[in-house]
């Protein structure tokens, strides 16, 4: 017998439209998710560089346990286990961005403390010894230089997340990769699906990448 | 005469290292004071204290009349005393996210709450009093190390300080641009700005200095005007110390 594979442009093609209406949905789980744990990172990075061990602990257990359990784990609990203890179903989308959220937070709270801890003490010192507070020093001396720092492992993080979002299609969200299974399922045109599916991921993360370099640009023309 | 810095039985340790013996030290006002030793023998510490960046362990230390407490001390005496200390460091120490014009900005604008417009000024003159108005807008690191310091002078000054603290100003600079920051400090002196100075400059120290203070091993074992302790030294550390640093 003999196979030969021919590459069918028209069913990639005529997959498009379908598979564009997850792109919506990998967007928000993605950027609403990092936006949060944005929030969380810079929150809990701090907190893990306190002085306070009270307040420090909690940061650094929290870091822990979402770095180091699998992000497919961390869904799976939100969406299945979660309602046990609320009483209520939670919505594939919101588990989606909670999961997002949680795990991104863990990792960007690191990417905060390593920017921060990376300026020299002599800065703060500095500050200090002009008669600012602690807080002045921090927000207007400390945290913009250590940003600076931190935009290219955010960026990394950002990628890193959207790519994640491809797991959530186990709970039934109609990201890109659910709509590729579903499309599949009715057409059997597994290669060209997925690998329509692979460049849309990549279109969406070389923007980000281009975005983040600009933003770079930016900010190493004014040090 | 006002007493601006008033060091009582002053012990500071890192550790178990005692690094501040019992310090005795008071410095009047308009007077300047220039601290030499060994590295390691406290001096950089000793000047730390004075504005808080080290706390002291016991004794008493007063500055321009604030009481600062042994330990963590008052966080508003601690706030009050900045306000009046400046600070120079030997790594400068400027922001290099601000132009030159904002590092000295930020302060008077923070703290004080000064206008725009006065902070400007401010700045202007002091740019133009050290130098380098020409440099303004510039970030630091385009700055050569000899402009560097001397920003961080005028950045200092923009507090309106009465006493200026220098950690080995010099220390980090190419030997051709040390003359130029000397030249600001004595300026400053002949102002009559109340200064401690933390310095291996031995030739400055002896024109410029009312009083030198010799540190060994986190005790102060000499004092007194330049001539007597450079040329005529009683203690045998300083004796030792100084045939070392003035011999090349």
């Amino acid at each position: 017998m003999e196979f030969q594979f021919q590459f069918d442009w028209q069913a990639a093609i005529n997959a498009i439209p379908y598979l564009a209406k997850g792109i919506p949905y990998t967007l928000m789980i993605s950027f609403g998710g990092l936006a949060i744990g944005f929030v969380l990172g810079i929150l809990f990075g701090l907190l893990s560089i306190n002085k306070n061990w009270f307040l420090r602990w909690p940061a650094i257990t929290y870091i822990e346990i979402f770095r180091g359990t699998p992000i497919l784990v961390q869904v799976l609990f939100i969406f299945y286990g979660l309602p046990d203890l609320v009483g209520r179903p939670i919505d594939p989308l919101t588990a989606g961005i909670a999961a997002i959220a949680l795990n991104s937070g863990a990792y960007i709270s690191e990417v905060v403390r390593g920017g921060v801890q990376s300026i020299d003490k002599g800065q703060s010192e500095a500050g200090l010894s002009l008669g600012l507070s602690r807080s002045q020093t921090f927000w207007s001396i400390t945290w913009p230089q250590a940003f600076r720092r931190m935009i290219p492992p955010l960026g990394n993080q950002g990628i890193v997340s959207i790519k994640d979002t491809s797991l959530f299609s186990v709970i039934g969200v109609g990201e890109l990769v659910r709509q590729g299974q579903v499309y599949i399922a009715n057409t059997f045109t597994a290669f060209e699906v997925y690998f329509v599916v692979a460049l849309m991921y990549l279109a969406i993360t070389l923007t980000l990448s281009l975005l983040l370099r600009l933003l770079e640009c930016r900010g190493v023309a004014s040090i | 005469m006002t007493q601006i810095v008033k060091m009582k039985g002053m012990n500071k340790y890192f550790g178990k290292l005692h690094v501040l013996k019992n310090i005795d030290l008071t410095v009047e006002q308009g007077e300047v004071v220039v601290i030499i030793g060994a590295s390691g023998s406290g001096k950089s510490t000793l000047i730390r204290c004075v504005n808080g960046l080290e706390e002291y362990e016991s004794g008493t230390l007063e500055v321009d009349s604030h009481r600062l407490a042994p330990k963590a001390g008052n966080q508003k005496t601690l706030a009050d005393i900045r306000k009046e200390v400046g600070m120079v460091f030997q790594q400068f120490n400027l922001f290099p996210h601000l132009t030159v014009k904002n590092n000295i900005m930020l302060a008077p604008m923070k703290v004080k709450n000064a206008s725009q417009v006065v902070a400007n000024a401010t700045a202007e003159r002091l740019l133009d009093r050290v130098g380098i108005g020409n440099q303004a807008d510039k970030y630091p690191s385009q700055l050569s190390g000899g402009q560097q310091q001397r920003v961080a002078i005028a950045r200092a000054l923009a507090m309106e300080p009465r006493l200026m603290l220098f950690d080995e100003p010099t220390s980090a600079l190419d030997p051709e641009m040390i003359g130029e920051v000397l030249d600001v400090m004595r300026e400053l002196a002949k102002e009559g700005m109340t200064m401690m100075v933390v310095t291996h400059e031995m030739g400055f120290a002896r024109e410029v200095a009312d009083r030198v203070i010799y540190i060994h091993e986190g005790q102060i074992v000499e004092e007194g005007n330049p001539a007597d302790v450079f040329d005529n030294p009683q203690n045998e550390r300083t004796q030792a110390f100084l045939s070392r640093v003035l011999a090349h």
